[in-house]
């Protein structure tokens, strides 16, 4: 197989309070002889809380995001669902809009850029899928998961809206989400399955609105525990914050006392592939990883 | 002309009466059916073939009505727009009919949906303009400010969106993305003179514009296309540009983006919460932040990462900024 290649955006999240995302990604594209190219000049995509308030200069900043991956001719891949989203949607609308994308391209002028539109953007999750392939993985796997159930939580914006999300997660159905499920099977372990898999945690709206983030964080994590999960895993850095951090006022507010180990989608893979906890940043988690 | 195919599907059908039952029960059909019908065809089938007292609404049976909304394994549809085979590819041959919402159901399909007009009502649902009624001449709306309603104009207020909306299922209070849209719908419109009352009315803590979880389940959900959340996306952004945006933790959230982007590139995620919440506010998530600074998730200040180029984003958070708070 040809050498895979990418520019990584990070986004924030794994550069401060999941630093173990970041670990973890780098640690897994090593072992399957991926290459990410950081993107260091980027910057937040907004985490659609910047588009709420400016929707002009979120454009601007993540089209000059995805300038610097297509100065360097390479497709960018995201880690967090928010940042994919956020990108894939500027994308979309600059591509299909000449009209709004010359007025953005005023502004990038001024800095010396350009967005052309020439590099596509997808989440790591779906670039080992559809380009490393499964198969590929699972003859690279050497500790099979298969003592443990795995409860995939998928996060919106990987799945919804997917008119959008299906330019690039190969059509994945919202409804009916089966990439992490898949992605579980070839490292070996058992995928559970339970009805808050595909529905969201409640993030975006922790500040404002605590008492639904909460309820909505307890129902995955009771509903991954009463389909015996012993674990979870997420390709979302925000889903990670919420269900590993945040269990006590998820507790209190379904009344229920859940809390599970919650483990990125690359740190699953990683130990599938061998890589040791201090490779994955395991010790990093808020709710203990106490299987490995 | 085209083969019939056929399929053999196992339908559970949620069965309910307000009046005589203390629990809702689910039968069971396996029916035949062929590649042209809907989930309607299969409700009259079972109507007609099997059990008379089956309830539930039909109209129009072109997608125009919006009374046959009902869920199938959990997605919202209009029972006579979707196709079988289509649900089929996604959840297999075992298909399970409910109604949009179980806790609203008076008779099988058939729901109570009184909250989902109250919400219509709560926002002013129709055009509110001091108009001549002898006019001589029509008022004229150009073509670039119909297109400035982006289509919210196509609901059909089927409620697909809004029992979809897990904020709306767990805060009542809440709007709720149909009768969002409809606020976007009137407040968008050139004609209109109730604009900014509306935009108080979706500004409201608790039942406004910032209570909404931004999951995208009403823009899978809408049968018409409406993408609810992009108009609450805009109804945000006309609560800054009017200047009514009240100082508080789901504002300052939004704008404090911008403040740590300025700074550095990234996100300043401890200062964010701080200048959300307030220097009090914050006290409360001490504990967490506590746990998460002992396993390494804080980054202080003075290691907070920037972005390389930081000159440039300043440059064009100067130039492109279009909103002042
Ligand atoms: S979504 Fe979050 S992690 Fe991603 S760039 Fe935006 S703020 Fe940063
Ligand atoms: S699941 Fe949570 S973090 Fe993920 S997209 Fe939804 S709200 Fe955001
Ligand atoms: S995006 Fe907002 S309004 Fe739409 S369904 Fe989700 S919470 Fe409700
Ligand atoms: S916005 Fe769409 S889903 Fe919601 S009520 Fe209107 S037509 Fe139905
Ligand atoms: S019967 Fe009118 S929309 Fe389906």
């Amino acid at each position: 197989m040809e050498k895979l290649r990418y520019a990584l955006y990070t986004g924030c999240t794994a550069r401060e309070s999941t630093p173990e995302l970041l670990k973890s990604t780098l640690a897994v594209a090593e072992k399957l002889g991926i290459e990410l190219v950081l993107l260091d000049e980027a910057s937040c995509c907004g985490a659609s809380h910047l588009q709420d308030y400016d929707d002009f200069l979120s454009l601007v900043l993540n089209a000059r995001n995805i300038c610097y991956a297509e100065k360097l001719g390479l497709t960018m891949v995201t880690i967090c669902n928010t940042c994919q989203l956020n990108t894939a949607m500027t994308k979309h609308r600059l591509d299909t809009n000449p009209q709004l994308k010359a007025k953005v391209n005023v502004k990038l002028a001024e800095v010396g850029l350009e967005y052309k539109g020439t590099s596509e953007v997808t989440h790591f999750l779906y670039a080992i899928i559809q380009d490393y392939g499964l198969e590929n993985l699972s003859k690279k796997v050497n500790v099979p998961l298969s003592q443990f159930n795995i409860a995939p939580f998928y996060g919106c914006h990987n799945i919804r809206p997917s008119e959008l999300q299906n330019l690039s997660n190969g059509g994945e159905n919202p409804y009916n989400p089966t990439s992490l499920d898949d992605l579980i099977i070839a490292c070996g372990g058992n995928n559970v399955d339970y009805d808050a898999k595909n529905k969201c945690c409640g993030f975006h709206a922790e500040l404002q609105s605590p008492r639904t983030a909460a309820v909505l964080t307890g129902n995955a994590l009771s509903g991954a525990m009463d389909a015996n999960a012993d674990w979870m895993v997420t390709p979302c850095p925000l889903c990670h914050l919420k269900l590993d951090v945040q269990y006590h006022s998820a507790s209190k507010a379904i009344g229920r006392d859940v809390k599970l180990p919650v483990l990125h989608m690359p740190q699953m893979v990683g130990l599938a592939l061998g890589c040791t906890p201090a490779e994955l940043g395991l010790q990093h988690h808020v709710t203990k990883v106490n299987f490995v | 002309m085209d083969e019939i195919k056929s399929q053999q599907v196992t339908f559970k059908l949620f069965r309910f009466n307000q009046e005589t039952d203390y629990i809702p029960y689910y039968n069971t059909y396996v029916l035949d059916i062929t590649h042209e019908e809907v989930i309607l065809d299969v409700l009259n089938r079972i109507k007609w073939d099997h059990d008379g007292s089956l309830s539930y609404r039909r109209s129009c049976r072109h997608g125009i009505c919006g009374i046959c909304s009902i869920k199938v394994n959990g997605k919202a549809i209009l029972a006579c727009k979707s196709r079988l085979f289509d649900l089929i590819e996604v959840f297999g041959t075992e298909l399970t009919i409910e109604p949009l919402s179980t806790k609203r159901a008076l008779k099988d399909l058939i729901i109570d949906k009184e909250d989902f007009w109250n919400k219509h009502e709560q926002v002013t649902p129709f055009l509110v303009s001091d108009i001549d009624e002898n006019p001589t001449l029509e008022t004229l709306v150009v073509p670039d400010d119909a297109e400035k309603l982006l289509e919210a104009d196509y609901c059909i207020q089927c409620g697909a969106c809004h029992y979809s909306c897990p904020a709306l299922e767990i805060n009542d209070r809440f709007i709720g993305p149909a009768a969002f849209a409809a606020a976007f719908r009137f407040a968008a419109d050139v004609r209109d003179d109730a604009s900014l009352e509306r935009l108080h009315v979706v500004n409201e803590e608790a039942e406004g514009v910032w209570d909404c979880v931004k999951c995208m389940e009403c823009a899978e959900a809408c049968p018409k296309d409406v993408n609810p959340i992009e108009k609450i996306t805009k109804l945000h952004n006309m609560i800054f540009q009017a200047g009514i945006a009240k100082n508080n933790v789901a504002t300052r959230h939004a704008v404090g983006f911008a403040h740590s982007i300025e700074k550095h590139g990234l996100l300043d995620e401890g200062e964010l919460v701080r200048y959300s919440e307030g220097n009090i506010g914050v006290l409360k998530h001490m504990p967490e932040a506590f746990e998460m600074w002992k396993n390494g998730k804080i980054v202080l200040p003075w290691n907070m990462p920037k972005s390389k180029n930081l000159d440039e984003v300043k440059k064009l958070i100067q130039s492109s900024s279009t909103v002042k708070f």
